[in-house]
């Protein structure tokens, strides 16, 4: 071997761990039927790896090699732990004894195991704070400190969710499968509300200084690429393209200072192309399949304001008829409220107030900064002073994100100019 | 694994219902209970008299204090249960959603616990 070749086989070592260290967790829960047991299992494997790798030199199959030494270390390890708990002992020999069938490597099971992995941390059985945190740390491979850091809570409480979750799985033996036909529709609903949240945490932080939280929102889209890639239903399709577009605007979003800026007065030449394109593919396809749902409506829409080459171009028209389906599809005050402002910019402010004031009226929103803000907005540009002005109050008072506390201050002072 | 599926629902709904609204409700639950049996799920259920019947029982420093009702009020009663023999925890949930009530009330699928003398604390480890 030449010089420097040890070097190189510990930096392999590495990017196998960047690549493909959650695959081999996946495989190793399903042939250990554990998780801590394969968290375990997965450390001493890649232990294992940084001795022998430099030592004996290039492998054919890395992944293979490391759920092989990780599966052996663990039957290992329960063996020695086995003269205290006499119940492990048993179970070392069936996992011993399973050995061949379980381990064909390019086989079907092994890549349906980071299905298993994801349809598992995001059982609905498990409180849904746990399902998010559960699929940072098991499916993304984030620590517990940058979980605990990117949510704004303790470590500890964050390391609980994960504890806790991990001992509901075992003890209430929540299967380690991807569901069946019959059960999938609602299933992957939550597990495309666990990867939005984590998208919608990164991208307008709900609390804070900073308005985006960038590493969560990266790892959203990677979540929905994998969903995308695993298995592409229609609506994981129109998640993913949803992401993609309004990520493409981020770098518009923001003023060097840190203001917001609203849609209409966003610099279109800072929009990312490269995720416009990609996304209004997505959506293509999603709206193709026939079988879409408020995810790929909600894309559609984001693709007709990324299509519009300047604020004024926008179809107000074709926006509000995509509204009109997704309230249909997913009723809701919020998907009025965005319907209303919609109709506002294609039938006049006027329009849109009535609408606002009436889901208002109804109690509804009562406490949503942006029913408030958007009211004030109709009422200023309808030139009603005083009540924009009580609204912005209203918004501003609601509230808790720094940047858009900032904003509205700036809309107040504009009002008393 | 064993599941207990706690059966809760709204007493005043079901005093409402009609004669004949009753009697389905009832046979509903009767062909559900013969499914179970037949899909080798069951291991024991009953349905339960009204929660004005229930009396609590404590023991404190070798007293016995008997009172009325449940521990709590709340909106729905426990009204029933099936004790099932279920594969994992989506099995049992399958099961439970089939039970008539969950379309009513709710069902709670609780793993059953197997006490063992040499196992102290809450969890398995």
């Amino acid at each position: 071997m030449s010089e420097g070749a040890p070097d190189r086989m510990r930096e392999r070592v590495e990017a196998v761990y960047r690549s493909d260290s959650r695959r081999v967790l996946a495989t190793l829960i399903r042939l250990l039927g554990d998780f801590d047991l394969a968290e375990e299992a997965l450390h001493d494997a890649f232990t294992a790896a940084a001795e022998r790798w430099p030592r004996d030199g290039a492998l054919a199959n890395p992944r293979a090699w490391l759920v092989s030494a990780g599966r052996f270390r663990a039957i290992d390890r329960m063996r020695r732990r086995a003269r205290f708990d006499a119940s492990l002992a048993e179970l070392a020999t069936r996992l011993d004894g399973e050995a061949g069938d379980a381990m064909e490597w390019e086989s079907e099971e092994v890549e349906d195991d980071r299905l298993r992995l994801i349809f598992t941390c995001c059982h609905p059985a498990l409180p849904p704070d746990a399902q998010v945190a559960l699929t940072l740390r098991e499916v993304c491979g984030l620590t517990t400190e940058e979980i605990a850091h990117a949510f704004l809570t303790a470590a500890p409480t964050a390391a609980q969710r994960i504890v806790r979750a991990k001992a509901k799985i075992r003890d209430a033996r929540i299967p380690y499968e991807v569901p069946s036909r019959a059960e999938l529709p609602g299933r992957l609903d939550t597990v495309l509300h666990v990867v939005y949240l984590v998208f919608n945490e990164g991208y307008s932080a709900s609390s804070g200084a900073s308005l985006t939280r960038h590493d969560l929102s990266g790892e959203a889209i990677r979540l929905g690429r994998l969903l995308v890639e695993l298995l592409p239903e229609p609506e994981a399709l129109g998640l993913l393209a949803l992401m993609l577009l309004q990520e493409s605007r981020r770098a518009a979003r923001s003023s060097p200072t840190g203001e917001l800026v609203l849609l209409g007065d966003q610099d279109r030449s800072l929009w990312n192309r490269e995720r416009i394109a990609e996304g209004l593919a997505l959506v293509e396809r999603a709206l193709g399949s026939r079988r879409f749902g408020p995810y790929t409506l909600q894309a559609a829409i984001a693709a007709v304001h990324a299509e519009a080459s300047n604020a004024a171009a926008t179809d107000w028209a074709q926006i509000v008829g995509l509204y009109d389906i997704l309230a249909r599809a997913d009723p809701s005050p919020v998907i009025e409220l965005n319907r209303a402002a919609a109709v506002a910019m294609r039938d006049g402010a006027a329009a849109g107030l009535e609408l606002i004031d009436a889901i208002l009226a109804r109690g509804d929103l009562e406490d949503y900064h942006l029913a408030h803000s958007a009211r004030a907005d109709l009422c200023r540009r309808l030139g009603r002073t005083a009540e924009a002005r009580a609204s912005y109050e209203r918004a501003l008072r609601l509230t808790r994100q720094e940047p858009e506390r900032r904003f509205l201050e700036r809309r107040l002072r504009e009002l008393s100019d | 694994m064993k599941y207990l599926c706690l059966i809760y629902e709204d007493e005043r709904d079901l005093h409402a219902l009609s004669e004949s609204e009753w009697n389905g409700v009832v046979g509903e639950c009767l062909a559900a209970n013969d499914e179970f049996r037949r899909s080798g799920h069951v291991l024991a259920s009953e349905a339960l008299q009204s929660v004005h019947t229930a009396t609590t029982v404590r023991v404190r420093n070798g007293r016995l204090a008997a009172t009325d009702g449940p521990f709590a009020e709340t909106k729905e009663q426990l009204g029933g249960f099936y004790l099932i023999e279920a594969r994992d925890l989506n099995d049992a949930i399958q099961v439970a959603a089939r039970i008539p009530s969950a379309r009513r009330g709710c069902v709670e699928v609780r793993p059953v616990r197997e006490l063992r003398q040499d196992e102290p604390g809450a969890g398995r480890r």
